[in-house]
């Protein structure tokens, strides 16, 4: 099937004002009637519930953690864009659109970024006005800095901790939303199921975290606001929760999943440290601003101090390979040559797998102190870990799985081929194509949950009967059910392996044979594997206790299910796409080390049915047009 | 960096089923622990050992174990996050003990934080703290240019300092009055330093105020402890701000 993701036609800058003057409007004295359930309270859920509240529709909102203020939007260091062009260095509107198409490698819709680009103004206005601290100058006036893929200075940051800020503003104003009655609150609640009746998303199934009980809600339509799913790769960048649950689970139910097989690996974390490491900690992108590069020239010259390798034996390989961008490559590129060294035995530290970040030179030009300045918690939280002092000596750096730029499949209004069911944030695959630039997740997070659902989820209410389906329809029923019995299944096998052995084999091929680099062999071994484990899974898994407590090792068992399905579908489609495209680097396809793209065959978005566990999903294109931004090939030369 | 000497710990732990069961210690071993292991990582091995000998693993909150989501929350030796300086218990590394050391580990404990299981607490008294008036009323969309309210890098920074709060609520478990003050005082002091939050001042602190009292909290007795407990630093000086604006509040 072609897909269709309803984009308004004609100039480009017209797009999002001509579609949001033809949506349609709910009365505002109708917008009580209608329930709205937002599951995740991220920047993206967090924004949506507060802005939905506002405007009088009821709310009820959902997420894991026991406070809103703690999804994972929370630890982003880096930064926010937006194309304010406040340093006067040829910002503009149409260059935050342009460098985000391009830095997606040309896979992603051009209105939908267009849009992000235009509103990411609105958010700083937003985001001050609820008080965020943002970095300012003395003279009072708000600062930036550059952030990879990008020739401008457009990243407006809170020290290091800018997803924070801008999470806890919009903590904030769900906490009036909340205070003012308009949005019921849900914490320590997880999704565990999506209710469809007649082919419409009609509610949520989730279980209560503290007391195991499942509980139903419905609504007259449901946002998924959930994140992204990297932890399919067990260690990642993402917190301990962090899962493909929620959308698997309405990916089950008929949401199409697009392009599973962009993840993005982040070039600059913390090395791993032993088998029994729980998660990678990612050292922000702004690094690269003052921090250089290197490995050294020769392999004999790795097991050395550091300090004591001359600057002629040092291989600043960024540099060299991309002059014009330097340090400052993009994510994908950034990564995969320091592969390339570390393939090449010229990686330091534990395992070889490490390059160096150095700042003796800024130290030098600049001087200790402002290098504090600008990341001294970014260099304390590196002591913390390794032990290292970053001042005296070059950090430690390696890839790390981080972002999810696939998702659910959504139209131009964020809603997924399921009537009722919106999809914004991380969960859904929209305007990061096959490789996302740094500081544009929040913008996006923030862009879908206060300036585009308020709108959009209009136009589709304006169209139903409020209160049509309530909690008494017998599929309600039937899906706490089936979630019942998935939970007494898991509790009965008693086997031998642990929840946390089964994840860690499946991140181990994800990792090994789907990761920084893919082959057609490497996919079809994954594809024999990742079934066989989740065969054994079903038959050896240990889970204590009952489902009717607190439960952790239910609740990271069902995710672990969950992944176990979902990680077979991430290799399909890497397999199927057989082109280079950002993050997804498929060995046979390449230029001498840089990807290379099939546009002839490869334009578009590859959208996946669920057809039954056993049975092969059925892939949707949506074809991709380039009106705006000519196809070229990607360069950061 | 890396050597591969272990250390052997015996842990003492707060066991506690639900609410209502009245719980107690109960002692384990952690074996094979290397300096680089987390502290959260070593309780991973001791609940993997627990769950391969069918029993049921220690419960505890984390999710970011990055020192950010403010999720994690542990007395250890007694001591709120361990009593590292500026550092949360997922931050903690084992580096910092000895083989052999023997180690307790608690829930927090707050009249206002009661207890759900094992080292898990109910913190949603902090989110009440914060619904009654920690934020501007400011509406989504219809707001000024960013850079029309000038504010200098110092006050920015000031604000900033106090808006780093991760609201895990170690202070009130450091205090021996179980006060909620340096939490709330730094986001009343964020939020009055800031002129875009100026206007609200006021009913802030008051609502605030009221709200801590209403959820169980103790009052300020002058301690510090709660800046000791504090992984993000946060000084009292914030407490201080917070009863100036509360006087102020009152004329
Ligand atoms: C370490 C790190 C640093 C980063 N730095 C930057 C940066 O500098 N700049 C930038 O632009 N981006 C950055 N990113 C990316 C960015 O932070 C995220 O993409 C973005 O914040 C995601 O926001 P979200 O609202 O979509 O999801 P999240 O913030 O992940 O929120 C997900 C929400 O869904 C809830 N949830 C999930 N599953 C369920 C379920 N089954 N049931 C109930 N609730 C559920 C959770 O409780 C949570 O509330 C960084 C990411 C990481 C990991
Ligand atoms: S003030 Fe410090 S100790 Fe108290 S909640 Fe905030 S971060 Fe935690
Ligand atoms: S787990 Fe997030 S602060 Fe410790």
């Amino acid at each position: 099937m072609i897909l269709d993701g309803k984009c308004p036609t004609g100039p480009i800058e017209k797009t999002w004002d001509k579609h949001r003057f033809d949506l349609k409007l709910v009365n505002p004295a109708n917008k009580r009637k209608y329930n709205v359930i937002v599951v995740g309270t991220g920047l993206a859920g967090g924004a949506a519930a507060a802005s939905l509240g506002e405007l009088g529709y009821n709310v009820q909102a959902f997420c894991y953690q026991d406070s809103p203020r703690r999804a994972h939007s929370i630890a982003a260091q880096g930064g926010i864009n937006a194309a304010k062009n406040y340093p006067n260095d040829g910002d503009s509107i149409y260059r935050l659109f342009y460098d985000t198409i391009k830095g997606g490698d040309f896979r992603a819709r051009e209105a939908d970024v267009w849009r992000l680009a235009q509103v990411s103004n609105n958010i700083i206005d937003q985001c001050v006005a609820q008080g965020v601290p943002f970095a300012r100058d003395y003279a009072g006036y708000l600062d930036n800095r550059s952030f990879g893929g990008a020739q401008v200075s457009r990243t407006f940051f809170a020290r290091g901790q800018t997803g924070q800020q801008l999470l806890l503003g919009a903590y904030s104003a769900l906490s009036r939303q909340i205070k003012a009655g308009t949005v019921k609150m849900y914490d320590r609640r997880e999704m565990l199921d999506l209710v469809v009746v007649d082919g419409v998303a009609r509610g949520i199934t989730v279980r209560n975290l503290v007391t195991g009980q499942l509980e139903s809600y419905a609504a007259d339509a449901v946002c998924l606001c959930t994140g992204g799913y990297v932890n399919v790769f067990y260690l990642s960048t993402n917190a301990m929760g962090c899962s493909v649950t929620a959308n698997w689970k309405a990916h089950k139910k008929g949401a199409y999943f697009a392009n599973p097989c962009y993840t993005q690996i982040h070039p600059t974390c913390i090395p791993q440290a032993g088998d029994y490491q729980s998660k990678l900690t990612l050292m922000s992108e702004s690094l690269r601003n003052d921090g250089r590069v290197w490995v050294p020239k020769k392999k004999e010259d790795c097991g050395k101090h550091p300090n004591e390798v001359p600057e002629d034996a040092r291989d600043y390989y960024l540099e060299r390979k991309y002059p014009s961008y330097g340090n400052l490559a993009p994510r994908d590129i950034a990564s995969r040559a320091a592969k390339e060294q570390c393939d090449d035995g010229r990686g330091v530290g534990p395992g070889g797998r490490g390059v160096y970040l150095d700042f003796a030179d800024s130290i030098k030009r600049l001087g200790e102190d402002t290098i504090r300045e600008r990341y001294g918690n970014l260099f304390e939280m590196y002591e913390k870990i390794t032990d290292e002092n970053g001042y005296k000596r070059p950090m430690r750096m390696y890839p790390a799985p981080h972002y999810a730029m696939g998702g659910l499949w959504v139209d131009y209004n964020l809603m997924s081929n399921v009537p009722g069911l919106f999809v914004l944030g991380e969960a859904n695959f929209s305007v990061h194509g096959a490789n996302r630039l740094g500081a544009s997740a929040l913008m996006q997070g923030l862009a879908d949950g206060y300036f585009v659902i308020p709108y959009t989820i209009g136009g589709y209410l304006a169209t139903v009967k409020p209160g049509q389906v309530k909690t008494d329809n017998p599929e309600f029923k039937k899906c706490e059910e089936d979630v019942k019995a998935e939970q007494n299944k898991l509790l009965g096998i008693n086997g031998k392996k642990t929840v946390f052995e089964f994840m860690r084999e499946l991140g181990h091929l994800m990792w090994e044979n789907c990761g920084m680099a893919r082959t057609k062999e490497s996919l079809e071994i994954n594809l024999k594997k990742i079934p066989a484990l989740r065969e054994e899974f079903w038959k050896n898994v240990k889970v204590t206790g009952s489902g009717a407590e607190l439960n952790q090792q239910l609740e990271n068992a069902g995710r672990t299910a969950d992944f176990l399905e979902f990680g077979e579908l991430l290799c399909r489609d890497a397999l199927h796409r057989n082109e280079s495209c950002g993050g997804h680097f498929r060995v046979e396809y390449q230029d001498a080390g840089e990807a290379q793209r099939d546009d002839a065959n490869f334009c578009y978005v590859g959208a996946w049915e669920y057809k039954g566990l056993e049975k092969e999903p059925e892939l949707h294109k949506e074809p991709l047009k380039f009106e705006n931004v000519h196809l070229a090939v990607r360069s950061y030369k | 960096m890396s050597d591969h000497k272990t250390m052997t710990l015996t842990l003492i732990v707060w066991r506690q089923k639900n609410a209502n069961d009245p719980g107690k210690f109960e002692t384990y071993t952690a074996k094979g622990i290397t300096e680089h292991h987390s502290f959260l990582e070593m309780l991973d091995c001791v609940n993997e050992d627990l769950i391969h000998s069918g029993k049921d693993p220690i419960v505890f909150d984390h999710d970011c174990r990055e020192g950010i989501c403010g999720m994690c929350s542990q007395v250890i030796n007694g001591a709120p996050h361990g009593g590292q300086d500026r550092t949360t218990v997922c931050q903690l590394h084992m580096r910092k003990f000895k083989d052999g050391d023997t180690i307790y580990i608690e829930p927090w404990r707050a009249r206002a934080f009661p207890i759900i299981k094992d080292l898990i607490v109910d913190r949603s008294a902090l989110d009440k703290i914060v619904q009654a008036g920690g934020y501007t009323s400011c509406h989504t969309g219809g707001v000024a240019d960013g850079n029309a309210i000038l504010i200098p890098k110092p006050v920015a920074d000031e604000a900033m300092d106090a808006a780093e709060c991760v609201g895990c609520g170690a202070c009130v478990a450091g205090c021996p009055n179980g006060a909620a003050m340096l939490f709330t005082g730094a986001k009343v002091s964020q939020l009055a330093l800031l002129p875009q939050g100026r206007a609200e001042a006021a009913a802030r602190v008051k609502n605030m105020s009221n709200a801590m009292t209403e959820c169980g909290f103790g009052n300020c007795t002058n301690h510090y402890e709660c800046q000791a407990a504090c992984p993000k630093g946060i000084n009292v000086k914030f407490i201080a701000r917070m009863n100036r604006e509360f006087i102020k509040a009152q004329f």
